[in-house]
C-alpha cells in the first residue's frame, strides 16, 4: 500500500499537536508495512526539498516531501502576511518571488505543487490532514484518479472557539469534506461538529483515536526542579489562544491560592492571547505565583510535564488533545475540558467544563491536597495510557483506507 | 429434599450531594436528597411495590407454603419512611403474612465489621431496634454487608447469639463442596452458615435477560428443572439477590415478573420441594462439615473479595480518613454528628470510588452519581474535612495543626474565620 499523505507539520518542522500527530501516524503506518510519501510546507532552503527517514523497527522508510512555502500550521490570514515580512527580511537581495502575496494565494501555490507531486509519486490513496492541503487532496483525486481520505484533527469553529470563523477557511474545510471518499475524525466530538456544521453524512465518518509514541526515552527522565521543594506545580501547556482556554486557568489559579499558599502556576506556551493573560495575573495581583516560559520544545515539554504536580487542559473546544496523553506519559495527573476528544476515552483523568472555574478550582486543591488522589491518578493513569499505542489507530487507518479504495473502485464502476 | 431460600436485599444509600472545596466550613447539607427522592420513587414504582404485591399474592395463593426472606437496611428504611411511605407498608403487609422473615445487618450498610467491632455492634443494634419496631420480628440470622463474611465474623455472630449466617459460595473458598448444604464456621459450635448458590442466583438476577447467555430464554420449567436436579445431592438452594432484581436490573418487560409468579407452582410440583425462610432452614438441617474461611469474602464482582470497596488508594485513604474520626465524633456526643458519620459509613460511598473499571463498570455505574471514581473521592472527603471541622468546633478546640485535620492548618483556619463572620 502507497500513501500519498499531504500535512503541514512533521517533527522537528512543527508548532503543535498536528505534527506530533502526523509523526505517530505515518510511524505507526510504516510498521504496519505502508509506504508514505508525506507533502508539506518548508521554508527552510532555497529549493524544494526532499528527505527520507527512517522509521520504525522494520526500517519502512517516510519520504518527505518539502513544497517551498510560508505556509503554517494554525496560522490565519493576518498571521500568514507577518510571517512573509519576516521571511522577506532573510530574502537574498534578487532572489526570485516564490512566496504568495496572501495566505489564500500560498495554498494555491500548495495546490499546484501538490499536483505536480501527485503526478510523480505512484499512490494507491491520498490522504490529506485539515482544510489547508483539502484543495490539494481534491486535485490531486483527479490527476491520479485515486482515493482522497481527509482527516480532520481540528476545525475552524474549534480554533475560533466559534468566534468569527475565517468564511474562506470555512468554505474549503466544508467543501474538502464533501470532496472526500471517507472521511477520518479524531473524536466522536469532531464527528458530531463536522456533522454539525458542514452537513457531512455520518456514515462517511470513521472516528480513530490516536495514540502516542512510546518509544521516547524522555518519558523516564522523572525530573524534578528545585521549584518542588517549595511550591506544587500547576501547568498549563499549549498555545495561549481563545481555544486553549488559558483566560480560565488564570481565574482558577487567582480561585486556588485564596485556598492554598505555595502554589506555583506555570503557563507553558505562547500565542495572540498571551498579553492578556500576563495582564489579568497581575490585575488579580498573583503575578508573582505564575510563570510564563514561552514555547516549549522537545525536552523541555517533558521536564514541565515531570515537575507539574497537575496538568490543566482547560480547552473552549479541543477536537482531540494529544497533549493530555503526553501528560499522563509522563505520570502527571490531568484535569480536562468535558469539551475534549480525550475526554470520550479517559478515565483516569479528571474532568471539568472549560467554563466552570469553582470546579476546576475544586479540582485543582483536590489534587494537590489529598496525596492518594495524586498517585492514584498518577498510578493508574501510567497504565491506561499504555493502551494508547501507534499501532492500533494505525491499523484501523488502514481498514479506511482499504474502504475507501472499495468504495471509489465501485463507484468507477 | 430440597429446600428452597430466597433472600432478597433492599437497600438504597443517602447519596451526597456535589459538595465542593467552597461548601467545606459552610454548609452542612451532605446529601443529595432530590437524587436520593428520585431513586426511591422511580425504584418502589418499578420494583417494591410491583414485586411485593407479587409476592403477597403468591404467599395468598399457596397458602403459607411459600416463602422468603428479605434484609432491608436502616438507610433504605429511613427513605421509605421519608419518601415511599406505601412501599413501606407493603413490607410491612409482608412481615404480617408470618411467611416472610427480616434478616440482621448493620443499619447503615457499612463496612465496619472490618474496620471496628463497637461500631459494628453499635450499628447492628440499631437495625434489630427498627426491624422489632416496624416489623415486629426479632431477628434469628445475619447477614453482613455485601454478604462480607470470614471466620471471625462468624464467630462474632455466634457470640452475638445468632443461629446462622450468610455468605457467598465463592468457588475459591467452597473448592470441591456444594453450597447446597448448611455448614459450621470454624471456631463456633452453634451457629450455621448458609451459602449463596451463585450460578443458580445469578441466573436471576444477572443472566435473565442475556439474550447473548446460551440458556436463553429462561423458562420457569428449565430452571425448576435444574432445582429439581439437587434432589439426592443437596438440601437447600439459597438463592440470594437484591431486590432491585425485579423490574430495576431486569425490567418488567423481560418476563422477570411473570417467572417468578410461575416459580413457586412449578417448584412445589415436585412432592421433595418446599419454600424455607433462613430460620426455617437452619432449624431443619445440621451443618455436614466446618468450613474454613480467613480471608473476606463477598458476592461483589468477579473476585467475589473486598476489592470493590478497598481495592485501591483513594479508597483505602477514605476509609481510614473516616474510621479515625470514630473516638472524636463518638465524644462529642452529639447524635446529630455521630448519624452524620454513621451515613458516611456507608459502603456504596466506597464502591463508588472503585477504580477497576474496564472489566465490570456496568454494575458500578448503577445508580452511581458520579462520573467518575475520583469525583466521588473529592466530594467524600471534602464532606468528611467539613465534619472534622464540625467536630472540633463541638469539642470547643480551637483548630491548630496538631489535629487530624486533612487539609494544612492555613486552609482550616481560612475557612473557620469565613465561617464565623
Amino acid at each position: 500500500m502507497k500513501v500519498l499523505m499531504l500535512g503541514w507539520e512533521f517533527p522537528p518542522y512543527q508548532s503543535g499537536g498536528l505534527g506530533t500527530a502526523c509523526y505517530g501516524l505515518t510511524k505507526g503506518l510504516a510498521q504496519e508495512g505502508v509506504d508514505v510519501t508525506f507533502v508539506m510546507p518548508h521554508v527552510d532552503g532555497d529549493v524544494d526539498a526532499d528527505f527520507v527517514h527512517l522509521i520504525g523497527t522494520k526500517g519502512k522508510k517516510v519520504r518527505l516531501r518539502g513544497i517551498r512555502s510560508a505556509l503554517r500550521p494554525y496560522i490565519t490570514a493576518e498571521g500568514y502576511t507577518n510571517e512573509l515580512h519576516h521571511i522577506e527580511i532573510f530574502k537574498k537581495p534578487g532572489a526570485k518571488q516564490v512566496y504568495g502575496r496572501n495566505l489564500y494565494e500560498e495554498v494555491h501555490n500548495f495546490t499546484r505543487a501538490a499536483r505536480k507531486i501527485a503526478e510523480e509519486e505512484p499512490h494507491d490513496v491520498i490522504h490529506a490532514h485539515d482544510w489547508m492541503t483539502y484543495k490539494a487532496a481534491i486535485e490531486a483525486r483527479e490527476i491520479s484518479g485515486k482515493p482522497f481520505v481527509a482527516h480532520i484533527h481540528a476545525t475552524e469553529f474549534d480554533r475560533t472557539g466559534g468566534n468569527n470563523p475565517n468564511p474562506y477557511i470555512s468554505h474549503v474545510e466544508y467543501e474538502g469534506l464533501q470532496a472526500a471518499d471517507l472521511i477520518i475524525a479524531n473524536s466522536e466530538y469532531t464527528k458530531s461538529n463536522i456533522i454539525r456544521h458542514y452537513s457531512v453524512d455520518p456514515k462517511k465518518v470513521k472516528v480513530v483515536y490516536f495514540g502516542i509514541d512510546p518509544d521516547v526515552p524522555q518519558y523516564s527522565m522523572n525530573f524534578r526542579s528545585p521549584l518542588n521543594q517549595r511550591d506544587k506545580i500547576v501547568l498549563f501547556l499549549g498555545r495561549v489562544t481563545l481555544q486553549k482556554g488559558p483566560d480560565y486557568f488564570i481565574e482558577a489559579a487567582a480561585n486556588v491560592l485564596n485556598y492554598k499558599k505555595n502554589v506555583r502556576f506555570i503557563i507553558a506556551g505562547s500565542g495572540d492571547m498571551l498579553p492578556r493573560v500576563i495582564n489579568r495575573a497581575a490585575e488579580l495581583g498573583i503575578a508573582d505565583r505564575v510563570t510564563f516560559t514561552g514555547f516549549l520544545e522537545g525536552e523541555e515539554v517533558h521536564k514541565a510535564f515531570q515537575m507539574a504536580d497537575v496538568y490543566v487542559m482547560p480547552s473552549v473546544s479541543e477536537p482531540y488533545g494529544l497533549v493530555a496523553l503526553e501528560a499522563m506519559k509522563n505520570k502527571t495527573p490531568i484535569i480536562i475540558s468535558k469539551q475534549s476528544g480525550v475526554s470520550e476515552v479517559l478515565h483516569h483523568a479528571l474532568k471539568v467544563d472549560f467554563w466552570d472555574i469553582d470546579e476546576m478550582t475544586n479540582k485543582i486543591v483536590s489534587v494537590l491536597n489529598y496525596q492518594e488522589l495524586f498517585e492514584e491518578l498518577k498510578d493508574r493513569g501510567g497504565e491506561e495510557i499504555e493502551r494508547f499505542t501507534l499501532d492500533g489507530p494505525a491499523r484501523q487507518t488502514i481498514d479506511v483506507y482499504n474502504e475507501a479504495i472499495a468504495r471509489y473502485d465501485k463507484e468507477a464502476r | 429434599m430440597v429446600s428452597v431460600c430466597f433472600y432478597f436485599q433492599v437497600h438504597q444509600p443517602f447519596r451526597l450531594r456535589k459538595y465542593s472545596l467552597f461548601d467545606i466550613g459552610n454548609d452542612q447539607h451532605y446529601f443529595d436528597m432530590t437524587k436520593n427522592i428520585e431513586v426511591m420513587d422511580k425504584v418502589a414504582k418499578k420494583c417494591y411495590l410491583p414485586m411485593n404485591q407479587l409476592l403477597l399474592d403468591l404467599i395468598q395463593k399457596h397458602k403459607g407454603r411459600f416463602k422468603v426472606s428479605f434484609s432491608v437496611t436502616g438507610t433504605a428504611l429511613e427513605q421509605l419512611e421519608q419518601f415511599s411511605p406505601k412501599a413501606l407498608e407493603s413490607f410491612q403487609a409482608l412481615a404480617d403474612t408470618g411467611c416472610v422473615e427480616f434478616l440482621s445487618e448493620t443499619y447503615h450498610h457499612s463496612l465496619s465489621s472490618l474496620y471496628s467491632k463497637e461500631e459494628f455492634q453499635d450499628q447492628v443494634a440499631l437495625h434489630r431496634k427498627r426491624i422489632k419496631t416496624l416489623f415486629h420480628q426479632t431477628p434469628r440470622v445475619f447477614r453482613n454487608t455485601e454478604l462480607v463474611y470470614n471466620n471471625e465474623l462468624g464467630r462474632l455472630a455466634e457470640d452475638m447469639g445468632y443461629d446462622a449466617i450468610l455468605a457467598e459460595g465463592a468457588d475459591h473458598v467452597l473448592g470441591w463442596r456444594s453450597p447446597n448444604f448448611l455448614y459450621r464456621p470454624k471456631g463456633c459450635s452453634r451457629i450455621k452458615l448458609l451459602l449463596k448458590n451463585y450460578r443458580l442466583s445469578d441466573d436471576i438476577a444477572f443472566r435473565f435477560s442475556n439474550k447473548g447467555w446460551g440458556e436463553w430464554p429462561l423458562t420457569v420449567p428449565k430452571y425448576a428443572s435444574w432445582i429439581n436436579a439437587v434432589n439426592g445431592n443437596g438440601q437447600v438452594m439459597d438463592l440470594f439477590m437484591d431486590y432491585e432484581t425485579f423490574g430495576e436490573h431486569q425490567w418488567a418487560d423481560t418476563g422477570i415478573f411473570r417467572f417468578m409468579q410461575d416459580l413457586p407452582k412449578e417448584l412445589l410440583k415436585h412432592p421433595d420441594n418446599d419454600f424455607k425462610t433462613v430460620s426455617e432452614a437452619a432449624a431443619a438441617y445440621e451443618p455436614v462439615a466446618e468450613l474454613d474461611i480467613p480471608h473476606p469474602v463477598s458476592w461483589a464482582d468477579l473476585e467475589r473479595d473486598l476489592s470493590a470497596w478497598t481495592g485501591n488508594k483513594i479508597q483505602q485513604a477514605a476509609i481510614r480518613q473516616l474510621y479515625d474520626l470514630e473516638p472524636e465524633v463518638k465524644r462529642t456526643k452529639n447524635q446529630q454528628l455521630i448519624e452524620l458519620w454513621r451515613k458516611l459509613t456507608t459502603s456504596d460511598h466506597f464502591y463508588y470510588m472503585c477504580t477497576k473499571w474496564f472489566a465490570d463498570g456496568d454494575v458500578h455505574k448503577y445508580f452511581n452519581p458520579y462520573d467518575n471514581p475520583y469525583d466521588g473521592f473529592i466530594t467524600f472527603l471534602n464532606v468528611l474535612n467539613d465534619l472534622i471541622l464540625r467536630v472540633k468546633e463541638k469539642q470547643g478546640e480551637k483548630p491548630s495543626g496538631a489535629g487530624n485535620l486533612i487539609f494544612p492548618t492555613e486552609i482550616q483556619t481560612s475557612i473557620i474565620e469565613q465561617h464565623r463572620t
